[in-house]
């Protein structure tokens, strides 16, 4: 897996709430089989116009959020669908961090698992960041998930919590599957003392 | 101590705690389906790992699969890939899988309970989030993401964090023809849809006890429209008989012990929850959605929302882009909304019971001329079976109904079963997002019987006043 450390970035702003991972990535990109290549898909029916031409109207296009590899957006971001697919879009994209006043649960841990940082923060200080964003052309930020801090560009800071076991995951970008497996001895043992109830042989 | 069924679902799941990091909990069943899967075999391939239990795992063909003439090849290439990619995933590992010919094939969070796959007491995890169904059993059961999916082909066992618990009581009496999709609706629109974020909901209370195995799967497939991790009822006599001589049950096992051990899973009296949420079964009225979210929901003697009305901004702000988007005005009676199309199906309202419902509503009406389409389409060939058995299809076939074969189909649009820009269309799936059900495409979720009253209307109807022929 990615690691995540520090990154500094342009902040990109979705001012919706409830953004579903059907609108994150659309049904008609789930029926590739590859794990990347999702990015130019991201947001597509609000991103781009029938023709295929960037949407004038979706703030995000505007040229002075090229390249922002922060996302600030509302709450309940992530909702619905489980598909991995919508971490894998935003990744591709380049937003690698997400702020929101919260996230639902399935895209949350998605997000972890592929090297990216969800962050809630309280939703007066989305608000605020929604007019900083907008106030001032090239906003960065700068997050930094070993000190557990946002830096505004005048230098104020913005603390935020993480789960430690998930934080030492994305510093040192481990694999999840391998750290199950180093308690190997521990799996063999709950399969041979519960009484896991077999499917017949059909 | 007394201990409510998540409690004891997790205690008896615990593989490995250690402090600071998730618990290790174990899966015992493992759904899989087409679109979730490829990229967590892909993982295992790299890696070099195996799947651990395939005797454990389960497979299906349900989102792409086309719901037309199945002799026919698929004609999307890619939807084709994806479905051969599943086989051959499921070959090379050893998986089951129920393919389009396989006589138990259908959604796989039909065909899980209907196998006899889901059971009270289990943890089933399956990369999708209506993975919440198989609560209505009282297994805990939830969607997870791809690199999950791999993590339990790999190891059979997930980290976790122990959620929180909200009890939701539904007392009362539901009134003639409310149905369990109206209090999943109605839930959702009291407690919102991230109402549940964090928590695992038991659903309790004499209207949850008085609904059928089929409408307590209705409303555990919604859970995850409030947000909540999963949702659970705790087993009772009627589990028990639901599950009785179904294929997949432990062999050499007599029905009394299943039953003991199922039943030890309930929740005990005097357990306690985080949070309790109560709802009255008498004041719950048909439900039909207005906007592009779940939430967005009122009864079908309400109106659209007024702005003005709306006093928190972000919430009104929300309200009127999903009033735009859905074409309607404020303040609009929902039974003057005139649709366009008529889908009854996907994994929250296509089961037996959900199709004997619509199919009452439509005896002896037409399908309305201004009715685009209108069609069935069953959770699974199991369904579909006995649907003809019982002479359904020809109900719904002679009001100009068509009748399709079993998948997700226009739930969520990957097959060529899908909205055009602009269509508004009555569905009983669980999703009303926009676009959901094609680019474009408005939706109003509603129940089986609302769905087929407005089909033979053109616009909805409140289901307390149809005249059954
Ligand atoms: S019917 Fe719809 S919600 Fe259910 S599994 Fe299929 S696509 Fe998902």
């Amino acid at each position: 897996m990615k690691e995540f450390t520090t990154l500094t970035g342009i902040v990109a702003p979705l001012d919706a709430s409830n953004v579903d991972t059907d609108q994150i990535i659309p049904k008609q990109f789930l029926k590739r089989i590859e794990r990347t290549g999702y990015g130019e898909f991201l947001f597509f029916d609000w991103r781009l116009r029938e023709d295929g031409s960037p949407n004038p109207d979706f703030e995000m296009n505007a040229a002075r959020y090229e390249g922002a590899s922060v996302l600030l957006a509302r709450e309940n971001f992530g909702c619905g669908s489980s598909r991995e697919h919508a971490p894998w879009a935003l990744d591709g994209f380049g937003l690698r961090c997400i702020l929101a006043p919260s996230f639902a649960d399935i895209f949350f841990n998605n997000c972890f698992n592929n090297g990216m940082l969800p962050i809630a923060l309280p939703a007066a200080t989305i608000d605020e960041l929604f007019e900083l964003v907008r106030a001032s052309e090239g906003y960065e930020l700068t997050v930094d998930l070993p000190e557990q801090k946002i830096t505004r560009p005048d230098g104020s800071t913005i603390g935020f919590d993480v789960d430690p076991f998930r934080k030492d995951c994305l510093l040192k970008g481990l694999d999840a599957i391998g750290l199950t497996l180093k308690n190997e001895s521990k799996i063999s043992a709950y399969e041979s003392n519960a009484d896991i109830p077999i499917p017949a042989a059909s | 101590m007394a201990q409510n069924i998540y409690e004891k679902i997790w205690n008896a799941h615990l593989v490995h705690e250690e402090a600071g990091q998730d618990s290790l909990i174990y899966i015992d069943r493992h759904y899989v389906h087409e679109v979730t899967s490829p990229q967590a075999f892909e993982g295992l391939r790299l890696a070099g790992r195996n799947v651990r239990r395939p005797e454990l795992t389960f497979a299906t063909l349900d989102h792409n699969i086309p719901t037309t003439d199945r002799s026919q090849p698929i004609s999307d290439p890619m939807s084709k890939k994806q479905i051969d990619t599943l086989t051959s995933n499921c070959k090379e590992f050893g998986v089951a899988l129920f393919d389009m010919d396989d006589a138990r094939n259908g959604i796989v969070h039909v065909i899980g309970p209907e196998l006899g796959l889901t059971q009270p007491g289990l943890t089933i995890v399956c990369g999708d989030s209506h993975t919440s169904t198989h609560g209505a059993f009282g297994a805990l059961a939830f969607g997870i993401g791809t690199s999950e999916v791999e993590h339990v082909l790999a190891t059979q066992t997930l980290p976790q964090r122990e959620a929180k618990t909200m009890e939701i009581r539904v007392e009362g009496e539901l009134k003639p023809g409310i149905t369990a999709k109206d209090v999943i609706l109605a839930i959702i629109g009291k407690i919102g849809t991230a109402g549940g974020t964090g928590y695992v909901i038991e659903f309790t209370g004499s209207v949850i006890r008085d609904l059928s195995m089929e409408g307590r799967m209705t409303v555990c497939n919604m859970t995850i429209e409030a947000g909540a991790r999963a949702g659970l009822i705790s087993p009772d006599a009627k589990t028990i008989e639901y599950l009785q001589g179904r294929s997949y049950l432990p062999e050499g096992v007599s029905p009394q012990s299943l039953a003991k051990r199922w039943s030890a899973f309930a929740s005990d009296s005097g357990c306690t929850y985080d949070t309790l949420v109560e709802l009255n079964g008498a004041d719950i009225e048909p439900q039909v959605t207005w906007g592009t979210s779940p939430g967005m929901v009122t009864g079908v003697t309400g109106t659209t929302p007024v702005l003005a009305d709306i006093a928190d901004h972000n919430e009104r702000l929300s309200a009127d882009k999903a009033l735009k988007y859905m074409d309607l005005p404020e303040g609009l009676l929902m039974t003057f909304i005139r649709i366009d199309k008529v889908f009854i199906g996907s994994c929250t309202n296509s089961r037996i019971e959900d199709l004997r419902e619509a199919s009452r509503a439509v005896k002896g009406y037409d399908v309305a001329p201004s009715v685009k389409l209108a069609m069935v389409v069953p959770g699974s060939q199991a369904v579909k079976r006995q649907a003809e058995a019982e002479g359904l299809d020809k109900i719904f076939t002679e009001a100009g109904f068509e009748w399709r074969e079993a998948g997700c189909s226009m739930c969520l649009a990957m097959n060529d079963d899908r909205l055009d820009p602009g269509e508004r269309c009555a569905s009983t799936s669980n999703r009303n997002f926009e676009g959901r059900q094609g680019k474009g495409g408005r939706t109003h979720l509603v129940s089986p019987a609302m769905a087929a009253a407005a089909a033979v209307e053109g616009h909805f109807v409140d289901i307390r006043d149809w005249k059954y022929l």
